[in-house]
């Protein structure tokens, strides 16, 4: 067998089962749609916020399996409220905001603990926290394909606001374009978004799908709409590979799929053509080498 | 005809810190008002208090006889910010920030339309920015980042022009092109009130001087303004004759 038989079948072999093509279809749509907002979430600095919306949503999951409700909406109820309850506290005490987005989304965090523990075996821990992307159901299909699409949708309808807002919302202010719906706006998607990728790796690694993929578009490019696409490809082809490295080294698909994303951003931080470590030294090096040499 | 700003009695907190003290002010059409004075005297607030951003305790602010809001959504001010405020990392070019002025004059997408890239490129021209329109942001000088902005007000082709310390940190000739500039808009039409700590520059620019210390301490012509005597009146200090001793 050439190398080229083994690595079509590679990709070929997982591609027989049914299972592994939902996995796929899960992980990029989720992926992408998770990228596209990181652009965003990168340039206005909300990683943190990011990482409590994510760790929110724990409560709204279990409360929607004790109730048979689809996931999503508990998650939507608690990502999006804990939001608010962020911004509220936020406004009306002198608690700086990392801190209280601290105590909101450790204090939610810990109630979905609490609630997990009195809720009958079937809901397994694990899986909401860890993801369980080979073991998905039709229903949470259907439901990250349409909130998916609502995210991609509002994006494309909305963009260059949002570019405007994160850039310069004093300006927009200026213009009569209202800044506190637009932040409202990405706020909201941040919450959907969360809660498409959930299903993809789990909450506990949600915050990572919005976070690299913009960061590392953001350190190979100048340009936001190139960011946008660079941010969306690198998180499809991580998916892609995650899926795939998981089904024959049979470990975690969640895992690899962010590692993958973070092996790209070590990528980008090293050898970015413009940005990248490793030509910062060689040019400092040759700068010193031409001062040396007069 | 109504005033271009009139602001009535603008009393501005920030928590304990009193920042304007029931300021008024009146600026009429067409005319270039310099706003003068020290370091945390309150210039930055009263653009923003004007852009509706810090909410007064006290007082109102009518933009061309418009309530604050309906002047900005009719697209009737622009604001050139204190360079501070700007994330110059940020990965846009030149041309996209200029471009971001015609958002008002665009559908909800803001797709941009012949008539806005004209604008876009008329004002680069202006601000002789069209060689560098397609550099990242960051990627300019300081003098050259200020033009960028002017730019972008030029695009938008407000009424009412709020220019944050446009001159800080720029070099003679860029310091006497953006004048020119701001000069060739008021022909036009334009309201422009400046803030700086050039004095020098004043009289040659502005029709009218502002000088601010938390209240409203002198308002009129700019040799009235500069005058040793009301310096010294306004902030008890001896000055050397050319009133620049209180400048920072
Ligand atoms: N966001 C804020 N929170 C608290 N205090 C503030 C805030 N912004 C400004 N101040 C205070 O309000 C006062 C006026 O500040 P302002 O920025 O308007 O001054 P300025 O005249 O623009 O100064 P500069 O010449 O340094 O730009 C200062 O005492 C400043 O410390
Ligand atoms: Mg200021």
């Amino acid at each position: 067998m050439d190398a080229l038989t083994a690595v079509t079948e590679w990709f070929t072999v997982p591609l027989g089962f049914d299972f592994v093509r939902r996995a796929l279809l899960i992980s990029v749509v989720a992926g992408v749609a998770c990228a596209v907002l990181s652009c965003w979430m990168t340039l206005v600095g909300w990683s943190l916020m990011g990482d409590a919306v994510s760790h929110a949503v724990l409560p709204g999951v279990v409360l929607s399996y004790m109730f048979g409700l689809p996931f999503a909406v508990g998650a939507l109820v608690f990502g999006a409220g804990s939001v608010a309850l962020i911004g509220a506290v936020n406004r009306t005490s002198r608690v700086k905001e990392d801190a209280v987005i601290g105590v909101v989304f450790t204090a939610m965090f810990a109630l979905g603990l609490v609630l997990i523990s009195r809720v009958p075996s079937q809901t397994d821990l694990g899986h909401i926290l860890f993801g369980n992307v080979l073991g998905v159901s039709d229903a949470a299909i259907w439901q990250v394909l349409v909130l998916a699409g609502v995210v991609l949708t509002a994006v494309w309808y909305k963009h260059r606001d949002l570019t405007l807002y994160a850039f310069d919302p004093v300006h927009a202010h200026a213009m009569g374009i209202n800044p506190r719906l637009l932040e409202t706006l990405l706020l909201g998607l941040l919450s959907v978004t969360v809660v498409v990728a959930l299903q993809a790796v789990g909450i506990i690694l949600v915050v990572a799908m919005v976070i690299i993929p913009g960061a590392t578009a953001y350190l190979l490019t100048d340009r936001f709409e190139r960011m946008l696409v660079i941010s969306a490809a690198v998180a499809a082809a991580a998916a892609v590979a995650g899926v795939f490295a998981s089904f024959h080294m049979n470990v975690s698909t969640g895992g690899l799929i962010v590692l993958a994303q973070a092996a790209a951003f070590a990528l980008a931080y090293l050898a970015s053509p413009r940005h990248g470590v490793l030509w910062r030294g060689r040019t400092a090096r040759r700068i010193r080498a031409r001062a040396a040499t007069g | 005809m109504s005033a271009a700003i009139e602001v009535t009695d603008a009393t501005v907190r920030y928590g304990d810190v009193l920042a304007l003290d029931a300021v008024s002010l009146s600026l009429a059409p067409g005319r270039i008002c310099g706003l003068l004075g020290t370091n945390g005297s309150g210039k930055s607030t009263l653009f923003k208090t004007v852009l509706g951003l810090v909410p007064a305790d006290h007082g109102s602010v009518r933009i061309l006889g418009h309530t604050g809001a309906t002047a900005r959504r009719r697209g009737l001010v622009g604001y050139v910010p204190q360079s501070e405020q700007v994330d110059w990392a940020f990965p846009v070019r030149v041309r996209d920030v200029v471009m971001m002025g015609r958002y008002g004059h665009m559908g909800r997408r803001r797709r941009a339309r012949p008539a806005d890239r004209e604008a876009v490129d008329h004002a680069l021209a202006r601000t002789r920015l069209s060689d560098l329109a397609d550099r990242q942001i960051g990627a300019l000088s300081g003098g050259q980042r200020k033009r960028a902005f002017v730019a972008r007000a030029i695009a938008q082709n407000a009424d009412v022009l709020l220019l944050d310390e446009p001159f800080a940190g720029v070099d003679k000739r860029s310091e006497s092109h953006i004048s020119e500039l701001l000069l060739q808009l008021r022909q036009e039409g334009h309201t422009l009130l400046v803030s700086t700590h050039d004095l020098a520059q004043v009289p040659a620019l502005c029709d009218e001087a502002v000088l601010l210390q938390r209240r409203v301490i002198a308002h009129g012509d700019p040799a009235e303004v500069l005058r040793p005597e009301t310096l010294m009146e306004a902030f008890g200090i001896h000055t050397d004759g050319r009133g620049a001793a209180w400048t920072p």
